[in-house]
């Protein structure tokens, strides 16, 4: 099986790299070594770049680049590139300037800069008020920020990994969830939440989860995962106008995914989902990481002549039934692929609002492709196992449009 | 009633200071070296005899406040209150009082439901700090959150219909009683878990810092009070925000309702050092303990502190040493606590004290202090009838305030938001 990975990179793309600083921080830590000869370059409009075969080369980030032939026009294009984690900073950043209400808080995300770089200079631009680094006092701090949301402020609240913020489940549950219903209306948590998610390199259990099952049922909140930098800003701004608590999943494998983005300001919607790829044959309802290898897969499978659509849905909570219901009604059959738990997870309740929704038009089975149930292994090849691949997603497409 | 019998401050330990680190040791331990609490049954044994239980705090004063020996001098010749605000304080006690009674008698009656926690004997507290405070100032509560709130300014009707479970309460019926919620009055919330809302209260006293700083909205001077219990005390919520609160010098004043009581866990029992206020200085900011019982103490050492806090000069953790009348809820038989000492703690009703010391001080006549029952009683009475005449919350109700943007619903198969549909209007939808 060729080596897969989310968003390889393509050190050789030396023009994506020479001007920035890539190197994260140790925590969390991006850094691997290419496990396997061979690779893909995914960019983020989707296309697939085969790599010659390189023996051995350190890889030390996380990148899908634009196509070394499209790097040499890009300077003469519309907009401006850059990278996820970039994105997210600029949407973020354009909030802070809009709103002086608009404020950080969260564990090294001022002075440091935020584990991967996402707050990077905002506390010399805004001072360390607004962009507030606190105690490592997850609970605490979360529930800080609904307190100061409840009076005035519109804060983002970085998890410096997802999965501390279980730390903090019961402020999101009890006061970010319900509070605004408990008050009767009376005072809205206009909150973000937002941290790196998702299984990455070899991280190690607990810094490898797949939170969207657990957070889906707090009621009062809506969860969005971004995929591209593009979404990434959008759904950035777009969630920090909201008077809603929103959950922003970020994935620690996508931080430096490039793109062209419009210079022009834009929101991207909560609610919608985004086509990827229009197709005939089959629904592929995807999100976040797993977006890339359904792309992955989407090549090998138009090269086998079948026609998929791929929709990222970008909203986890609630979906839109509208893109969704469109698709299925004129594929007739529906394949997810998700990063989350199998049981309980994203992908489960998709496939009951389909079923729910639109089951006469449905002329096969939903096949849900989710990762393991399994605590994320910290050995590489334990780990490939335990999510998605795209040679499963190939053979569950054969399977489904036999 | 003199001022300063069991009021103790204990001020932060100098932080950042160049004083040797021989100093800085001996400081630090010498509180825990003089403590007369070695060993969970001796705490025990301690605290039985209740008239001892201030021996136990003698020796770890710190230091004591300017503030409390200038006040000192002053009780000697002045009284600790005018007239007309002991009649307030009087009078949002004893509405405090009635409002609980008449909640007991609504539950046996099968007017409310669910856990209904009462503030009976810990009246002191509330109306000591509460009435002190602005309207812009805010006030956290917990699941005990009845008599904050009618402090606060909530009307008895918008508690009492809330309790009803009705429309017309102050959470149009959503909350309850341990969720009771006033935007106009600051009120933050009843927070039913236990810590919860600290944080929450720790980020409204950021809030004010911000628009102080930040927003440049130099009249902004709104303190946050945050009340809960010694259970809480215990919780790793009530540390990490009073490392915050102090960090940030957050206009935020700490309360502690120590009722000596977790539901059926005793302080002593649940608590390695049960001297709360102690832990103030480890953090940096003033630990006082005062009297619970006794409202003119509470209110001096509330004065001290808020006044701390709206100067900007940061957080106090205040100890009140209180005692619940009644079981922990109303689900509560109370068969654990020894008679004895509900009986010492009775004797020392914090209403009876007040009256005492007005008419012993010929502030108010008996006259007076009736006319404020007799209307009490009406406006409690009042509140009954209101709320047993309000509607039910209609179905219409039930969609609503899930979010703040009901778009937060999303996008039906139609192509149109979720909440756009009657049926969610109609409160029929299934979500």
């Amino acid at each position: 099986m060729a080596t897969i990975v989310g968003a390889a990179t393509a050190l050789s793309a030396s023009k994506s790299f020479d001007s920035r600083k890539l190197h994260l921080p140790s925590r969390g830590s991006l850094s691997v070594s290419e496990r396997k000869g061979s690779f893909l370059v995914v960019r983020s409009d989707g296309s697939v770049v085969h790599k010659a075969h390189r023996a051995q080369k350190l890889i030390t980030n996380a990148v899908a680049t634009k196509a070394d032939s499209s790097a040499a026009s890009t300077a003469s294009k519309p907009g401006h590139e850059l990278l996820l984690f970039e994105a997210l900073r600029e949407g973020l950043e354009e909030e802070m300037d809009r709103d002086p209400t608009v404020c950080v808080m969260g564990e090294d995300v001022g002075h440091y800069g935020g584990s991967y770089k996402v707050t990077k200079g905002l506390a010399t631009k805004y001072g360390d008020l607004r962009v507030l680094d606190t105690p490592i006092a997850e609970n605490s701090f979360t529930g800080m920020g609904i307190g100061a949301a409840m009076t005035g402020l519109r804060p983002i609240v970085e998890g410096m990994n997802m999965g501390f913020l279980l730390l903090a489940f019961n402020q999101i549950s009890n006061n970010c969830g319900m509070l605004h219903y408990t008050s009767g209306g009376q005072f809205k948590i206009p909150i973000v939440i937002r941290g790196p998610g998702g299984v990455g390199r070899q991280l190690g259990a607990e810094h490898s989860q797949r939170l969207e099952s657990y957070f889906q049922s707090i009621p009062g909140i809506q969860m969005v995962a971004c995929s591209t930098p593009y979404n990434a800003k959008g759904l950035m701004k777009a969630a920090i106008r909201s008077e809603n608590p929103v959950i922003l999943f970020e994935h620690v494998l996508l931080y430096n995914l490039k793109e062209r983005i419009p210079d022009e300001e834009y929101v991207c919607s909560l609610e919608e989902a985004e086509m990827v790829r229009p197709g005939e044959h089959v629904t592929i309802l995807t999100y976040s990481r797993m977006r890339y290898h359904v792309m992955q897969a989407a090549k090998t499978l138009v090269n086998k002549g079948y026609d998929p659509e791929v929709i990222d849905i970008r909203s986890l909570k609630p979906f839109d039934l509208h893109t969704i219901g469109n698709s299925v009604k004129k594929t007739h059959r529906v394949l997810i692929v998700e990063e989350c738990m199998r049981t309980g997870g994203i992908g489960a309740s998709l496939t009951a609002a389909i079923t729910e929704n639109f089951n006469d038009y449905l002329d096969a089975p939903i096949i849900c492709l989710s990762s393991q149930d399994v605590p994320t292994p910290y050995a590489g090849t334990l780990e490939e196992w335990t999510v998605v691949q795209p040679a499963q997603i190939v053979t569950a497409v054969e399977q489904l449009c036999q | 009633m003199s001022l300063t019998t069991s009021t103790k401050f204990a001020q932060p330990l100098p932080l950042n200071t160049t004083s040797s680190r021989s100093k800085e040791h001996k400081l630090l331990f010498e509180p825990f070296r003089t403590n007369t609490f070695l060993g969970s049954t001796h705490k025990l044994r301690c605290f039985n005899s209740l008239s001892k239980s201030n021996l136990h705090r003698r020796s770890a004063i710190v230091a004591v406040s300017d503030v409390v020996k200038e006040k000192k001098s002053k009780s000697s010749t002045n009284l600790l209150i005018t007239k007309e605000e002991g009649l307030e304080l009087y009078e949002d006690m004893v509405l405090g009082r009635a409002f609980e009674d008449m909640c007991a008698q609504m539950y046996y009656r099968g007017k409310m439901f669910g856990f209904v926690h009462l503030y009976n004997g810990q009246e002191a507290v509330s109306t000591g700090f509460i009435k002190l405070l602005k309207q812009e100032d805010s006030v956290a509560s917990t699941y005990r959150d009845h008599v904050h709130s009618l402090s606060k300014g909530v009307s008895a009707r918008a508690v009492m219909s809330e309790l009803f479970g009705k429309a017309t309460g102050c959470c149009r019926g959503q909350g309850g009683s341990m969720h009771m919620f006033s935007k106009e009055h600051n009120v933050l919330g009843g927070f039913a878990f236990i810590g919860e809302g600290i944080p929450v209260a720790t980020g409204a006293a950021f809030s004010s810092k911000y628009r102080r700083e930040v927003l440049k909205e130099a009249d902004c001077d709104h303190v946050t009070v945050a009340f809960f219990g010694d259970g809480t005390c215990n919780n790793g919520q009530f540390f990490e925000c009073l490392n915050m609160a102090a960090l940030w010098k957050l206009p935020i004043v700490f309360v502690v309702e120590n009722n000596l009581w977790a539901i059926g866990m005793s302080h002593v029992r649940a608590t390695s050092d049960p001297e709360i206020w102690k832990k103030g200085p480890a953090f940096g900011m003033p630990g006082v303990h005062v009297d619970g019982m006794d409202v003119l103490k509470v209110r001096e050492v509330a004065k001290e502190a808020i006044g701390r806090a709206r100067r900007g000069e940061g957080p106090t953790l205040v100890e009140c040493e209180t005692y619940r009348f009644r079981g922990h809820s109303l689900a509560d038989p109370d068969e654990l606590r020894d008679p004895a000492e509900k009986a010492h703690y009775a004797a020392r009703d914090p209403i009876t004290a007040l009256k005492r010391y007005m008419i012993d001080n010929n502030l108010v006549t008996e006259q007076e202090l009736k006319t404020i029952e007799k209307k009490i009683d009406e406006v409690v009475e009042d509140a009954v009838e209101f709320a047993d005449e309000s509607p039910h919350p209609p179905r219409s109700q039930l969609l609503e305030n899930v979010f703040a943007d009901p778009k937060g619903f999303g996008i039906g198969p139609d192509g149109r938001y979720r909440c756009e549909d009657p049926k969610f209007t109609q409160g029929t939808a299934h979500v």
